[in-house]
C-alpha cells in the first residue's frame, strides 16, 4: 500500500496539512474530496515524493521514503505516478506528444533510452522525474523498439492516433494533451496512481474515457488509485471509498 | 429591445500548410433576461467564437458572416465582424459586452489592488467614481476585500471582483468564457447563481463552458458545439433531457451521474474536417446520407443531423419505443 502518516506541511507560517494520514490500497480507488485550498494537491505531491513534508512519513509497499524529489530512490519514485489538473503546465512544450509519453522511460534510465541519450549527448544530467532532461531520446534507435511499441500501445489506449503523436503541446487541445499525460503516467507501470483533478478541465466524454483508462489499468495490474476531486458526484461514481480533507488541512480523513 | 444576432459566423486560421476551421456557420440569438450556454469539448472552437465577438482574434484569423448588436437605447446597431478597433474599444468592449474571464485571479494585474483596477475600469467607462464601491457591494465584497492584491483573494472572491469589473461599463450583454475553471463545486454553483442574477435583472448572458452541470444551473438555452459547428440548439431542459443529436446524447450520457460512458472515438482535427457530418465517424446512426453535411433544420432549427433521435430515444429511462424520426 501507499501510506502517508501524520503529514504536516507548512508554506511559510501557513499550515496547509496538519497531521493528515491516508492509505491507498492496491487494487482500489480511494477518492479524496474537500474544498478548494484545503491541501488536496499538497498531499498528492507529498505522496508522490515530489514535496518533502515538515513532518510525518510516507511509505511505499512498506518501504519508508527518506529522500524526496529527484533524490528519492528510482525504484520508489517510479512506483507512484502523478497526473496533474492542468496538462499544459505539466509538459515540456518543446517535446512532441510521443516524446512526452516516452519521457519517463528516458528518465528512469531504461537501457534503450540510455543508449539513445548517449548518442545525442543532450541528456547530461539524467536526474529526471521532474524535468526536461532527455529531450527526444526515447523511442529512437534499434534498442528502443520495445519502448516504441509500448508508447504506441498506451497512446492507442488513451485515444491518441499517429498524427497527434507527432505534434507539440500548442498544436493539440487540453483534452488531447491530458490523454498524453495519462499515457505518460502509465508507461513505467506504476503500482500507485495519483489523479489530482485529472478531468476537471475536460468535457464529460473525455472525462469518462480517461477514468475508464485508469480503471482498466487498475484491473489489469492491481494498482492502487488516489482520485482527488472536488466533484462529489464523480468520486461517488469512481471511487470505492471517499475521504474528506477539511479546510486548513485538518486531519478529517474518514472513509 | 437589445439583442445579439449571430448569423453564419465562421472563423478560420491560416497556419503553415493548413487552415484551421475553428467556427463554421454559427447562428444564434442572445436576448436580455436570458442565458445561452455554449457547451462542447476543449478544442471545438467555442472560445474562438467568443473572441470573434469581441474583436480579439489574432492576426492570422479570418472571420466571415455577421454578428449584429441591435441596441434600442442610444447604442445603435453595430456589426461586430470586421468592426474597427475604434468602434470595438469605444462602443462595444465593456460598454455593450462585458467579459467575465477564464481564471479571474490571473486576469487581474498582480501588482495592483482590486480597488485600483476596479476604479480604473469605472473611470475608463466614464462612470461616476462611486460606481466601484456600489458594484463591489452588489457582489458581496467588503471595502477591505477591495484593498487586497489578487494573490490575497480566494478563488471565489477573485471571481466576484471579475464579475464586478465586467459590469463597470453597465453592459447589457455578458460573455463568460469558462468562468468556473479551477473552482470547486460550491464556488461553481455560486458563480452560476451570480450569472443567473445578472440575467434576472435584465442582462443577456452568453456562457461558454465544458461543464454541462454548470450550464444546466444557469442557462435558458443550450447550444452544443462539435468540431466547429453548433449541432444542436434548444431550451436547456429539452436538450439535456431529450437530446436529439447523437453527440448531445453522448455528452449527456458521459456524465458521472448518468451512464458515465465516453462517446467512442475522437473528434476530427479542425484542419481536416470531413465534407459530410463531422460526427458521422463516431456515430451509431450513420448512413450514406451523412456524407452530405446536415444543416440545422427541422422547422425549429434545433438539430443538425440526418437521423435525429426521436424524443423518446434520448437518455430517458422509459425510452423503449422503437422510433426514428
Amino acid at each position: 500500500m501507499l501510506e502517508a502518516r501524520d503529514i504536516t506541511v507548512r508554506y511559510g507560517s501557513r499550515t496547509v496539512l496538519d497531521r493528515v494520514s491516508l492509505t491507498v490500497e492496491p487494487g482500489a480507488v480511494l477518492g479524496l474530496g474537500g474544498p478548494s485550498g484545503c491541501g488536496k494537491s499538497t498531499l498528492a505531491r507529498v505522496m508522490a515524493m515530489m514535496l518533502r513534508p515538515r513532518s510525518g512519513s510516507v511509505a511505499v509497499d512498506g518501504r519508508p521514503v527518506s529522500r524526496w524529489r529527484q533524490r528519492a530512490p528510482r525504484e520508489l519514485r517510479t512506483r507512484v505516478a502523478l497526473i496533474y489538473q492542468q496538462p499544459r503546465l505539466a509538459v515540456d512544450p518543446r517535446l512532441t506528444l510521443r516524446e512526452i509519453v516516452a519521457e519517463p522511460l528516458a528518465a528512469a534510465g531504461t537501457a534503450a533510452a540510455g543508449t539513445a541519450a548517449a548518442g545525442t549527448g543532450t541528456a547530461g544530467t539524467g536526474t529526471a522525474g521532474t524535468g526536461t532532461a532527455g529531450t527526444g531520446t526515447a523511442g529512437t534507435g534499434t534498442a528502443g523498439t520495445a519502448d516504441a511499441e509500448r508508447v504506441a500501445a498506451l497512446a492507442a489506449e488513451v485515444g491518441l492516433t499517429g498524427d497527434l503523436l507527432t505534434r507539440r503541446p500548442h498544436e493539440v487541445s487540453d483534452g488531447q494533451l491530458q490523454r498524453a499525460c495519462v499515457a505518460r503516467a502509465l508507461i513505467l507501470s506504476p503500482g500507485y496512481l495519483i489523479c489530482d483533478e485529472m478531468t476537471t478541465m475536460l468535457d464529460a466524454s473525455t472525462q469518462a474515457h480517461l477514468v475508464r483508462v485508469v480503471n482498466a489499468y487498475r484491473e489489469r495490474t492491481g494498482a492502487g488509485v488516489l482520485a482527488i476531486s472536488h466533484d462529489a458526484v464523480l468520486l461517488g461514481r469512481w471511487a470505492d471509498g471517499v475521504a474528506e480533507l477539511g479546510q486548513g488541512g485538518k486531519a478529517a480523513v474518514s472513509v | 429591445m437589445n439583442r445579439l444576432t449571430v448569423e453564419n459566423l465562421s472563423v478560420s486560421f491560416r497556419i503553415p500548410g493548413a487552415v484551421v476551421r475553428a467556427v463554421s456557420e454559427a447562428s444564434f440569438t442572445v436576448r436580455p433576461g436570458r442565458c445561452l450556454a455554449l457547451v462542447g469539448e476543449s478544442g471545438c472552437g467555442k472560445s474562438v467564437l467568443a473572441h470573434a465577438l469581441l474583436g480579439l482574434l489574432p492576426g492570422n484569423a479570418e472571420a466571415s458572416g455577421s454578428a449584429v448588436l441591435s441596441q434600442s437605447g442610444g447604442g445603435g446597431d453595430v456589426e461586430l465582424i470586421g468592426a474597427s478597433e475604434r468602434t470595438l474599444a469605444g462602443r462595444v468592449r465593456g460598454r455593450a459586452i462585458g467579459l467575465i474571464p477564464q481564471s479571474p485571479a490571473t486576469h487581474l494585474t498582480p501588482v495592483r489592488t482590486a480597488r485600483a483596477q476596479m476604479q480604473e475600469a469605472v473611470r475608463e467607462m466614464g462612470r461616476p467614481p462611486g460606481t466601484a464601491d456600489e458594484l463591489a457591494e452588489k457582489f458581496g465584497l467588503s471595502p477591505a476585500d477591495l484593498d487586497k492584491y489578487p494573490h490575497e483573494l480566494s478563488g471565489g472572491m477573485a471571481q466576484r471582483v471579475a464579475n464586478a469589473m465586467a459590469l463597470a461599463g453597465d453592459p447589457w450583454l455578458l460573455l463568460a468564457d469558462e468562468p468556473t475553471t479551477g473552482l470547486d463545486r460550491d464556488l461553481v454553483d455560486r458563480a452560476m447563481g451570480a450569472l443567473r442574477a445578472l440575467c434576472d435583472e435584465g442582462r443577456a448572458v452568453l456562457l461558454i463552458t465544458h461543464d454541462l452541470r454548470a450550464a444546466e444551473r444557469v442557462a435558458d438555452d443550450l447550444a452544443v458545439m462539435y468540431a466547429s459547428r453548433i449541432v444542436e440548439l434548444g431550451p436547456v431542459r429539452e436538450v439535456l433531457d431529450r437530446p436529439r443529436h447523437p453527440y448531445s446524447a453522448g455528452l449527456v450520457d458521459a456524465q458521472p451521474d448518468r451512464a458515465f460512458v465516453p462517446v467512442p472515438g475522437m473528434p476530427p482535427e479542425l484542419t481536416a474536417l470531413p465534407d459530410g457530418c463531422a460526427f458521422a465517424p463516431r456515430c451509431g446512426h450513420r448512413t450514406d446520407a451523412c456524407d452530405v453535411r446536415p444543416a440545422r433544420g427541422g422547422g425549429d432549427g434545433r438539430v443538425a443531423c440526418h437521423h435525429p433521435l426521436a424524443v423518446q430515444d434520448g437518455v430517458q429511462e422509459d425510452a423503449k419505443e422503437d422510433s426514428r424520426a
